[in-house]
């Protein structure tokens, strides 16, 4: 009877421990799927903001057709942030123009103060309202992104997934980091 | 004359000052992952203390109603002790599935909240929109309650189904930044899970009111029309058992309700702590929520027409008219939210 019970020991224990590791690798799987779906959602808001900026134009056009630099300028970022493929070895220049695109439309923003019937416009109130929501979804989406790469860094790195991480090769994570030092500082509040 | 007297509303400056004492109370390394880490812990205590209550209440009801079925021995109670727990197993599992499946609805229809489409309100869906992103969630459904309180509360059993309800008077008097720490609050409590937990929750804690009432009815009935059987026949130790178990049960019977209500308060208390926590890792704005929650505190104005006890603890604010006068400020064990002052020095730890 011994070696029997030996061998049906081993056997259980063998199974368990298949069980533990499938479970590690599961959830490192998962949480790279949530990382390449994270880095998805960035995507769909700059293609967002691409589909938005051309009916902006537009309409600013209608009020202020002589501010021709900067319209151009929107327009010029824009395309140049289109052309720009979107992944991780084009992250640090597609950041870039994308930051340009915000500085533009910022102006553009700007612009409309100094023409009250633009300002009053329901349509550029609404694309307003957008553009801006747009900026902070893309924001969000990039906090997010981040989120799910710390959750998977932290999974690959801690013992004992890394162990499973190091067999079957889970490759490290890139954080998205805003390139302009301005934008990276966090806003300091203090309470006194 | 002076003593009898109710408390004055404490000053702006008195409350500063006693925020600012919490506060500090804090460490100052304190981030939101360490907040949500702790109310995590607390949780799962509250849950266990719970399931051990259930337990307890579920094997005294047993032997009690074995000891009147007229047994005296303790093995012949196990029968009457499995017949309770099946039966107590069966109407919870109905309770649970019909809030499951309807109870988001039936809260909806219950507050008079309307469902309403992303032209009706644009920026008040792209903030829900912002911080669903920030979450990684999929869009809620958005509805609108017609009271000019300051509101909102969160429903649906995971994030596929779940719902943002916001009240008008939240809508109009908050600034942006503000709606969206709300929005962040009721957004964290879909994705820890919380209303599927607070379902299942009220669940069992109506089932311990039922059982206890039940338990009451079949005591006073046993007694009138049963009692004489018992006196007969069992002796010596069979008698002081008997006399054991049913002080044991009765004294359950009057204390189960109640401990069961405080349990679930607790555990509804430490979600909204656990909420606003969540809410500033979505915005990363705490100002902005310390902002909404201070003018939500400062709002008089209660939800009578729509919240009831068993609706409040789903709420940002405790809706509920006696509640915000009594326990705006007072740790009460029974009130379905921590004070507005401790809420709010716990978001401003994480600004230091």
């Amino acid at each position: 009877m011994g070696p029997l019970v030996i061998g049906l020991g081993a056997l259980g224990v063998l199974i368990v421990l298949v069980v533990i590791l499938m479970g590690m690798y599961n959830g490192l799987v998962r949480a790279r799927v949530d990382c390449d779906n994270g880095w998805a959602q960035i995507d769909v808001q700059l293609k967002r903001r691409y589909d938005l900026i051309p009916n902006l134009v537009e309409t600013v056009k209608g009020y202020a057709s002589h501010e021709r630099e900067t319209l151009e300028a929107v327009i010029r970022a824009r395309q140049q942030a289109v052309a720009i493929t979107s992944d991780s070895a084009h992250a640090a220049a597609k950041a870039d123009a994308e930051n340009m695109i915000s500085q533009a439309l910022g102006r553009l923003f700007a612009l409309s103060e100094a023409y009250p019937q633009l300002k009053a416009d329901g349509n550029f109130r609404q694309m307003q309202e957008e553009l801006t929501s747009t900026e902070n979804k893309i924001g969000f989406a990039r906090q997010h992104f981040n989120d799910t790469v710390g959750r998977y860094e932290e999974r690959r790195q801690t013992f004992p997934t890394n162990l499973v991480a190091g067999l079957f090769n889970f490759s490290q994570r890139e954080y998205f980091e805003l390139q302009d030092a301005a934008q990276r500082e966090a806003p300091k509040v203090s309470f006194s | 004359m002076s003593a009898a007297r109710p408390p004055e509303r404490p000053s702006a400056e008195s409350r500063r000052e006693r925020i600012a004492r919490e506060v500090s109370a804090y460490p100052g390394t304190i981030t939101f992952n360490d907040l949500i880490r702790k109310n995590k812990r607390q949780s799962v205590v509250l849950i266990v203390c719970m399931l051990l209550l259930c337990l307890a209440l579920g094997a005294a009801m047993g032997a009690a109603a074995g000891v009147y079925a007229g047994g005296g021995e303790l093995t012949s109670l196990l029968p009457s002790v499995a017949i309770g727990a099946g039966a107590a197993f069966l109407f919870g599992g109905l309770g649970a599935m019909w809030s499951w499946f309807s109870g988001s609805d039936a809260i909806l229809r219950m507050m008079g909240a309307i469902e309403i489409e992303k032209g009706a309100d644009p920026e008040l869906f792209n903030v829900v929109d912002e911080m669903r992103i920030a979450a990684g969630l999929p869009m809620p459904r958005v509805y609108l309650i017609n009271d000019t309180a300051l509101n909102a509360f969160a429903t649906g059993r995971d994030p596929e189904h779940g719902v943002v309800a916001v009240t008008r008077g939240l809508r109009e008097k908050l600034t942006r930044d503000e709606l969206q720490a709300v929005v962040a609050h009721e957004m964290a409590h879909i994705r820890h899970f919380d209303i599927r937990f607070a379902m299942l929750m009220a669940t069992m804690v109506g089932l311990i009111v039922f059982a206890c009432d039940a338990f009451w009815r079949i005591t006073f009935r046993a007694g009138r029309y049963g009692g004489g059987r018992r006196s007969g026949g069992k002796s010596g130790g069979g008698g002081a058992v008997v006399i054991v178990v049913l002080v044991l049960a009765v004294l359950l019977a009057i204390l189960a309700p109640i401990v069961a209500r405080f349990i679930q308060m607790a555990y509804s208390r430490e979600r909204e702590y656990l909420a606003d926590a969540g809410a500033v890792e979505l915005t990363r704005n705490p100002l902005a929520l310390a902002g909404a929650l201070s003018r939500i505190a400062g709002d008089d104005e209660p939800l009578v027409e729509v919240a009831n006890r068993g609706t409040a603890h789903m709420f940002i604010a405790n809706p509920l008219k006696k509640a915000r006068e009594a326990h705006q400020n007072i740790n009460s064990l029974f009130s379905s939210h921590p004070p507005m002052d401790k809420r709010i020095a716990r978001i401003l730890a994480l600004t230091r």
